[in-house]
């Protein structure tokens, strides 16, 4: 008995052609759109009840005043004319774009740098991709756990060096300081994503096939033209996806501020992230804990806005 | 490669750069090895050079088993960390097997909606779902971990399989079904086999990103007993202002060696994870 609708079509109808087909279970089952569904249906029923519904959940939140363990009343707009009289949320908002814009740009011209010199013949490229993939491999939180140690004042790894070396006598406070806290943040963001760049784009250069370099050079192009004029724009799909994707990783980045600074010198490095957790796990107030996350969506929408115009574009 | 090689250029622009990576990756590593296998008095020496170990030591090793449930940390964060790829393997074959190889009305929509999902931070769920695992009485358990995690990891996973599914030509699966298979048994005898690659990509992926999952552990897990690593670490291993660097070197670097051994061996599919959704466009 086949099962193939495309077959079924193609040979002679069957002699009761005017009787209704009787209800087969396994025919019904073989349709492309029943068979779809009944993969699909449980998939979708867990992401949203537990992605849809809590993300529609924490915008009536950020509507409500919710202390915890305590009913929820209305309250309008009140949560978000609260932040938008807090210095601190403020402070956040201008802390996260610093931070994100920053640690972008370093990721970006760094990878693309680790890129270019990895794309060379060497031996063992394999252990070499492999090692430098580490810092993104190893869970933040316990790279982030020997970062605090490396930039401690005391003991720290940069301070001993700095002491070991003559240029100071006394090593600066790196995460006391509200500057050089933002610096380090920068810095460590930086040093666990940049592999991720580097390796991405090396991926994307391999796909650029070697005549087109060849052809540039024979044209007399040198080796700044042909980095500009053939390998930058071919790579541009890959460095605009990598550039997005980690836009919107860093942005709303909680773990790496969470353990190396907890937001501190006075606020001077909370993201929105870390101060959602502050004001909702630390203060209680789940409903403008909630706005302060939702006053990220609108990042989340021109990330993906710029993204969908990008593909419609190609 | 393009232009004449020589040694000078070589060094120039392959293995000083080379060696400022290497150094720049790698140092936090040899940081954490030297810390932790230095008896205190050699630690906070200010005379000792911090990098070289003149008394190697496993005081910090056998302290940090001893004094705390760090092994229990590290069966809880394999355990939660396996079963939600597993579940998150499972439920993305079945997101991503229809949408990439079957036509029905509404696939494209349910597509993008596996992206969208993909790029939503947990940074804009954790408040609701801190107030949704309470209310079904599952905090303070595993289990919530185990169900939260996949959130994080299914629109990854099948976004990945999406991918690999839509590689297999159509005329294999025809193939199958004029031989008298159904769509199931084409899908698991024909499709999936060749898709091998894709799963392990997928789940070694997911794993890594399982093991390093913070925040919902932070939020769920309050019991010493039931945490995972990067949990416990942050919570009882520093206290207050007394770092026990010692202890916290070596629980940060056992801590990492599951994630760094399992990744040496399929370092391949790890990155063919990694790139898929930038190469491919």
């Amino acid at each position: 008995m086949s099962v193939n609708p495309v077959l079924d079509a193609a040979r002679p109808a069957p002699q009761a052609v005017a009787a209704p087909r009787p209800f087969r279970p396994r025919e019904w089952l073989e349709r492309e759109a029943v068979f779809s569904w009944l993969m699909l249906t449980p998939p979708m029923l867990f992401l949203l009840a537990f992605l849809g519904y809590p993300f529609c959940y924490g915008v009536y939140l950020s509507f409500v005043n919710r202390p915890v363990a305590q009913p929820a009343t209305f309250v309008g707009l009140a949560n978000f004319v609260n932040l938008w009289n807090d210095p601190i949320f403020w402070q956040a908002v201008w802390n996260t774009i610093r931070f994100t814009g920053a640690a972008t740009v370093l990721k970006l011209v760094g990878g693309l740098g680790m890129a270019l010199v990895m794309n060379q013949n060497f031996r063992m490229k394999g252990l070499t991709r492999a090692l430098l993939l580490l810092p993104f491999i190893v869970p933040t939180v316990l790279s982030t756990v020997a970062w605090q140690w490396i930039l401690d004042p005391g003991m720290g790894l940069f301070n001993r060096l700095l002491m070991f070396f003559n240029l100071v006598t006394q090593g600066p406070s790196w995460l006391g300081n509200p500057t050089l806290a933002m610096v380090s943040v920068i810095l460590v963001n930086t040093w666990r994503g940049l592999p991720f760049f580097g390796i991405t784009i090396l991926a994307g250069l391999q796909t650029i096939p070697v005549e087109l370099l060849e052809s540039a050079t024979i044209d007399g192009a040198g080796t700044w033209q042909r980095f500009r004029h053939v390998t930058l724009p071919l790579l541009m799909p890959v460095i605009f996806i990598v550039t997005t994707f980690s836009i919107i990783f860093t942005f709303f980045d909680f773990q790496l501020v969470y353990v190396l600074t907890g937001g501190g010198p006075a606020n001077a490095t909370h993201l929105m992230a870390t101060y959602a957790y502050a004001i909702s796990m630390g203060g209680g107030q789940l409903g403008l804990g909630s706005a302060v996350a939702l006053a990220m969506v609108p990042v989340l929408g021109l990330v993906l806005l710029a993204m969908s115009w990008y593909v419609r574009k190609d | 490669m393009v232009g004449e090689l020589t040694w000078s250029r070589r060094i120039a622009g392959l293995w000083i750069p080379l060696g400022a990576l290497f150094v720049f990756a790698l140092f936090p590593f040899v940081w954490m090895a030297a810390t932790s296998l230095k008896a205190n008095a050699e630690l906070y020496d200010p005379k000792a050079n911090p990098l070289w170990i003149r008394h190697p030591s496993l005081e910090h090793y056998i302290g940090l088993l001893r004094e705390s449930n760090f092994l229990l940390w590290i069966g809880n964060t394999m355990l939660v960390a396996v079963v939600s790829t597993l579940i998150s393997l499972l439920l993305g074959l079945m997101l991503a097997y229809p949408l990439a190889r079957m036509r029905f009305p509404g696939a494209g929509l349910l597509a993008l909606s596996v992206a969208v999902a993909y790029l939503v931070p947990q940074t804009l769920l954790f408040v609701p779902m801190a107030d949704l695992i309470n209310r079904m009485s599952l905090g303070d358990t595993l289990s919530a971990v185990m169900l939260t995690y996949p959130t994080l990891l299914v629109p990854f996973c099948a976004w990945l399989l999406m991918g690999y599914f839509k590689t297999v030509p159509r005329e294999l699966e025809e193939a199958a079904l004029i031989d008298g298979a159904s769509r199931w048994r084409a899908m698991t005898q024909v499709i999936l086999p060749l898709c091998t690659p894709g799963f392990l990509s997928a789940g070694i992926f997911a794993f890594t990103l399982a093991q390093n999952e913070f925040l919902y552990a932070l939020l769920f897990l309050n019991t010493s007993t039931i945490r995972t690593v990067p949990v416990g670490i942050t919570g009882e291993l520093i206290r207050g202002d007394a770092f026990y660097w010692g202890q916290l070197m070596a629980a940060a670097l056992l801590g990492s060696l599951p994630v760094a051994l399992i990744y040496s061996f399929f370092v391949k599919y790890y990155v063919a994870g990694l790139t898929a959704g930038s190469v491919k466009g």
